[in-house]
């Protein structure tokens, strides 16, 4: 078989595949509920009914999706540069630890000061995080798949002994987790009495700027060029190493806004469980998103009422949670040959 | 000559016929090889030459007509059946793995994949023998990465020759000779003929055309238009015959040489791999004047260009633009200072496949205003800008929001080069400008380089094929190993004296003459 | 006790072979896949995939080396799912080898969760027992480490073997290699690169599932989540390290698991209890990324790893 360009696509040839890719998704999902002793038509209606179905479960799912749409965004940026990023996990990790040090008493601030102060000195670690397998790229060429991958593990052992050693919370009755934040370092929720915090809103204020920063700015076509031809970039003049810098940062720093918003808005302190994979599945986020900064969040809300609406799902019919993973999975990997058909037709020959 | 058409038919193709949508690629070509005899298969890219080696090769299976090898139907879509049959082929961009030897990518494919070991020594007897019946001496286990162009191309005929192959198909086989592996070549080819063999040449060569081949077919969109004996016809008739048409090429009358634009001073770059870097070079560029480099690829050309272009520094020795020493030098620095630059791989260095035309057009002045303003990009300005270039440089397309993978490669030509000669640069960089074109947009793009200098811009035409260089430049250096010869006046040097500085030889001989 | 005293004791050793063990299998594996062209980050997954698929078998009712084999067909399963989707569709082999993870492990923990619905501590079974090759374990020191080992460590060494024979000596290992360096060499001769590419990433994928099988059923006797633990990733270290031969990649499993079998040791030493121990386990990693370091500058990697091939373009 060949793969032939398509000059023109119709509106047809650019819809129908996701649209089959996500039906093969559920369809999947169905039969692998049936495995489990379910009634496969009754899956995709509980999971819907779970992530959607009511206000508490929207706002579930607008919370899960907070995260997401911060590791999507710096995924997203990331592989738009080419520059493989697996380690969102790490910088998430690493924002949340400037929040668990600094919101803990140790800055007596106002909020108004306190917020910021930690927002960006937790994407200035996030950045510092990913600078690191950035530069050996840039400069020694070693790849940064496997140097962020190794990092991840590195740095939640990191974060374990700071949980069982200094940052202990003395209150914490022996649990490794570090003590809780004090109000001012704590984001306030959108709505009162609504169990939605502003870290949301951060998220989409985010995906808009970043959105802008990619359309608009010179570093935004300094980066989808560099992405798309790093040859023809650099031979163009574009400082090719330094652009996958600024990338880098920027990316780590998205990632880090993550950690933030979930010790500060959402948990008010940092365990070694804050994050279940959210640097993981950011890339699922990012790639279902076709790495749109504006995209992410549309994508982020679909992975999170998945994760949402399964675990409830689960709890009603007993089907393994891990479900949400492999529909996920399947949906990426899915998505990915959809978009390639969008683009080209297969030739037998 | 013995009368060839009574000889025995070794390959037919009949009536073969491949659409690729709405394009016909092949529209009924027949064709007929007889034992011992050289065909010249000639026609501009996109005749269907390759489509038609394609499906001989079974790449491609044609949409209707039949292969014959040997007197017996070749099975179509079959990759394996030609080779089977006795067909080899040497293509252009030679098919060798780098980091394996000679003898690794001769026998690759040679023996079942399942068969439990490679038997070297008789591999090894084989090629030795081989290369002393056809002259092609190569070291069976030298790496492929250490050996020259000329040495390359003896490998990949020995692949087919150690596949027994009865036919020989040469892809533009002396576009990367100098003039005296060429005559190598030839010699091996007449062996080959003398053993029974046949060859289909494929080249744009037209001399060469003239001198190896028997018979000459000519395809234009698809079609035989032509097909006769090489004795009956000329150079001129078969370039008319190949584009349809009279063919104006430019004629450059001699520039007037002014001022030196750009200077190199005692340059030394490093070697990069088996490619050598440049060795002290002393050079400069005159206003109103185009200077060719002439010479076999991998000899410091690279090396040169880089350094003009601004991707590389010199290691030793200055740059001087107008008089003056360069400090600092990079890519934006060169395009600053007004060097338009013309690359090697329009599609690997020059465009972004995925980029529309207006993102493509301001590769290089993305930064400056107007198409950009303290970091915010003027995406109006950029489409304006590739509007124009669409316009003056007649490059077809739908509109300056097209992607420009979804171009022919002398409309990307086209738009490469009005993005660089647009702002009327004092300097051009033209690397390879017109490589795989067709003769319409070769010369386009000349006439463009030449109006250029006449308006008092320096040219630095780099060029593998000597006709082009001889053509077009009013000076001529040779490279070799990284060392330049002296310049040589336009029509002072045959294609054999030049053929004598690519080999390496001019420097011993000028010390000769001086002693 | 200080290192040079540890260095030279036999159960040091036989350790540092047993944790190599897994990280042969799965080394080989990538290498088999990286030197066809194809950068195969489904081995994380394919490892928890393999580990949990052997030990399921075994405890199902089926003799150890068919749950090798179960093991190897599963892997398998999914390399075949990573090469149709980077070979003939030539998509990003970073994206897809991480999907790959991914699925294979939620699959695998589904699976898991399927079959033992209830426990809280997972069954074991008898895994593959130390086998003393007669004579040869006698002999001090290497004796024990490298001739007292289970059957499965015994087929890592075979499998660098034959894998180095098959690559350097045979037709087949030509192609492989020639469709890592140049697929279009391969083309012109008239072989499918498709079919080279896809065959290399489902063989060296069955490996990787193997070296996860070896967690199992032989460096330990259940399966829980987390047990492989960055170890594919270790691997694609390793290659590189290796230098994407074979015997160096053994030296360099080896090497590697010297320095973890070393890390473990001195924390129970009271200069190690000093220190948290997390610091210890992130040893493995840092080492990996060290590796990588060094190796940059002379690395020769396979010209066309991560290229695909389009048959009939150019």
């Amino acid at each position: 078989m060949r793969l032939e360009p398509i000059a023109n696509p119709s509106l047809t040839r650019t819809l129908t595949p996701p649209a089959l890719a996500i039906a093969t998704t559920v369809i999947i999902a169905s039969l692998l509920a049936m495995l489990a002793g379910a009634n496969p038509f009754a899956v995709l209606g509980l999971i819907l009914k779970g992530a959607f179905g009511s206000k508490f479960a929207l706002l579930e799912t607008l919370n899960r999706a907070t995260p997401l749409i911060f590791t999507g965004l710096a995924v997203a940026v990331a592989f738009r540069a080419r520059l493989w990023n697996i380690g969102a996990e790490a910088q998430l990790y690493a924002g949340a630890l400037v929040v668990a040090i600094l919101g803990a008493g140790l800055l007596n601030w106002p909020a108004v000061l306190l917020l910021p102060t930690m927002a960006i000195l937790a994407m200035v670690a996030g950045a510092v995080l990913l600078l690191i397998p950035a530069l050996l790229k840039v400069r020694l060429g070693v790849d940064e798949v496997v140097t962020t991958l190794l990092i991840n593990f590195i740095f939640l052992l990191f974060i374990s002994m700071l949980l069982e050693g200094v940052l202990k919370d003395p209150m914490g009755m022996g649990w490794p987790k570090s003590a809780r934040l004090i109000d001012e370092a704590r984001l306030p929720r959108i709505v009162d009495g609504l169990r939605l915090h502003w870290g949301f809103g951060l998220a989409l204020i985010a995906s808009v700027i970043v959105w802008i920063i990619s359309a608009r700015t010179t570093l935004g076509y300094e980066m989808r060029a560099v992405g798309l031809n790093r040859n023809a970039a650099e031979f163009a003049g574009i400082p090719v190493g330094r652009v996958l810098i600024k990338t880098a940062l920027l990316s780590g720093g998205l990632a880090a806004l993550a950690g933030f918003s979930e010790v500060a808005g959402l948990k008010g302190n940092l365990t070694l469980d804050l994050s279940p994979g959210f640097g993981y599945t950011g890339i699922i986020v990012a790639m279902l998103a076709l790495l749109n900064p504006l995209g992410v969040i549309a994508a982020a809300l679909f992975v999170a009422g998945i994760f949402v609406g399964a675990d409830s799902m689960s709890r009603a019919i007993g089907v393994p949670t891990y479900l949400a993973d492999i529909m996920l999975a399947t949906a990426l990997l899915l998505m990915v040959v959809a978009i390639l058909l969008t683009r080209f037709r297969v030739v037998r020959e | 000559m013995p009368n060839k058409t009574e000889a025995q038919v070794v390959l037919r193709l009949d009536k073969i016929t491949k659409t690729f949508g709405a394009l016909t690629a092949n529209d009924a070509i027949s064709l007929t090889l007889h034992k011992g005899e050289v065909i010249a298969l000639l026609g501009e890219n996109g005749a269907g030459k390759t489509t038609l080696m394609n499906i001989l090769f079974g790449q491609y299976t044609a949409d209707s007509g039949s292969v014959e090898v040997m007197g017996s139907a070749l099975l179509p879509g079959n990759p394996r059946a030609a080779l089977d049959a006795g067909v080899g082929m040497v293509h252009q961009h030679f098919t060798l793995a780098e980091n394996m030897t000679v003898l690794e990518n001769v026998t690759l494919g040679t023996r079942p994949l399942w068969a439990p070991g490679l038997d070297r020594a008789a591999a090894r007897a084989r090629i030795v023998q081989l290369a002393q019946d056809f002259k092609l001496s190569v070291e069976p286990d030298a790496r492929i990465s250490t050996l020259t162009v000329g040495e390359r191309q003896r490998v990949e005929i020995l692949k087919a020759l150690y596949r027994d192959a009865r036919i020989l198909i040469l892809d533009e086989p002396t576009a990367v000779l100098t003039p005296q592996e060429t005559t190598d070549l030839f010699e091996t080819l007449r062996k080959a003929i003398a053993l029974g063999l046949s060859i289909i040449f494929i080249s744009h060569k037209l001399h060469e055309v003239m001198a190896i081949s028997d018979r000459v077919v000519i395809l234009r969109h698809g079609k035989v238009v032509h097909e006769g004996p090489t004795s009956g016809t000329d150079r001129h008739d078969l370039a008319a015959r190949m584009v349809g048409g009279e063919v104006n090429t430019p004629t450059a009358a001699p520039g007037v040489p002014g001022a030196p634009l750009l200077s190199l001073r005692g340059v030394t770059t490093p070697d990069r791999g088996s490619a050598p870097g440049l060795k002290s070079l002393e050079f400069s560029l005159y206003a109103g004047q185009i200077t060719g480099l002439a010479g076999v690829s991998g000899n410091g050309q690279a090396a040169l260009a880089d350094l003009v272009g601004g991707m590389i520094q010199p290691a030793k020795g200055a740059l001087m633009l107008a008089g003056a020493d360069v400090l600092h030098w990079s890519p934006r620095a060169a395009v600053h200072a007004g060097i338009a630059r013309i690359p090697e791989d329009r599609h690997k260095t020059g465009t972004i496949a995925d980029f529309d035309l207006s993102e493509n057009a301001i590769l290089e002045t993305y930064k400056d205003p107007p198409f950009s303003r303290r970091g915010w990009m003027n995406w109006r300005a950029a489409r304006e800008f590739a509007s124009r270039i669409i316009t003056s440089y007649d490059v077809r397309c739908p509109g300056p929001g097209t992607r420009i993978r979804l171009l022919s490669g002398g409309n990307m030509q086209k738009l490469i080069l009005g993005r660089v000669i647009e702002g009327s640069p004092q300097i051009i960089l033209a690397n390879q400008p017109v490589r795989g074109l067709d003769i319409g947009a070769v010369n386009y793009v000349h006439s463009q380089l030449l109006a250029a200098r006449d308006r008092g811009a320096a040219v630095l035409l780099i060029s593998e094929d000597l006709d082009e260089i001889m053509a077009l430049s009013d000076v001529i250096h040779v490279i070799s190993e990284g060392r330049l010869s002296p310049p040589f006046a336009r029509g002072s040097m045959s294609p054999a004296d030049l053929g004598v500085w690519m080999t390496g030889h001019g420097y011993g001989e000028e010390a000769a003459h001086a002693s | 006790m200080d290192i040079l005293e540890i260095l030279m004791t036999a159960s040091f050793w036989t350790a540092a072979i047993r944790i190599a063990s897994p990280l042969i299998f799965a080394t080989l594996g990538e290498l088999i896949c990286e030197r066809a062209g194809i950068l195969n980050l489904g081995i994380e997954g394919i490892m928890v995939a393999g580990a949990f698929a052997g030990w399921m078998a075994v405890y199902s009712g089926l003799g150890l080396w068919p749950g090798v084999l179960v093991a190897f067909a599963v892997g398998m399963g999914f390399g075949l799912i990573h090469s149709i989707l980077t070979v003939p569709f030539g998509l990003s082999q970073h994206v897809v080898g991480l999907g790959v993870t991914l699925l294979a492990t939620s699959s695998t923990y589904y699976a898991y969760r399927l079959a033992l619905p209830e426990v809280t501590s997972p069954p074991s079974i008898t895994p593959f027992q130390p086998y003393e090759i007669p004579v040869l374990s006698d002999v001090p020191l290497i004796g024990p480490a490298l001739f007292a080992q289970t059957p499965l460590t015994y087929l890592a060494f075979i499998m660098v073997a034959i894998v180095a024979i098959v690559l350097y000596r045979t037709p087949l290992g030509l192609a492989v290699r020639a469709a890592g360096e140049n697929p279009q060499a391969v083309a012109a001769q008239g072989l499918s690169v498709a079919a080279i590419r896809m065959g290399a990433v489902m063989i060296g994928s069955g490996l990787m599932a193997v070296g996860g099988a070896f967690l199992t059923m032989s460096a330990f006797n259940s399966f829980f989540f987390e047990m492989v633990n960055g170890r594919g990733w270790i691997c694609i270290a390793l290659v590189v390290f290796g230098a994407w031969k074979p015997g160096k990649a053994l030296l360099g499993a080896i090497l590697f698991a010297a320095f973890d079998a070393l890390q473990i040791r001195i924390q129970q030493t009271p200069l190690g209890a000093g220190i948290p121990y997390q610091i210890f386990l992130m040893m493995p990693y840092i080492l990996s990324i060290l590796a990588l370091v060094v190796m940059s500058r002379r690395a020769e990697v396979p010209a066309a790893l991560m290229v695909p091939f389009n048959k009939g373009e150019r």
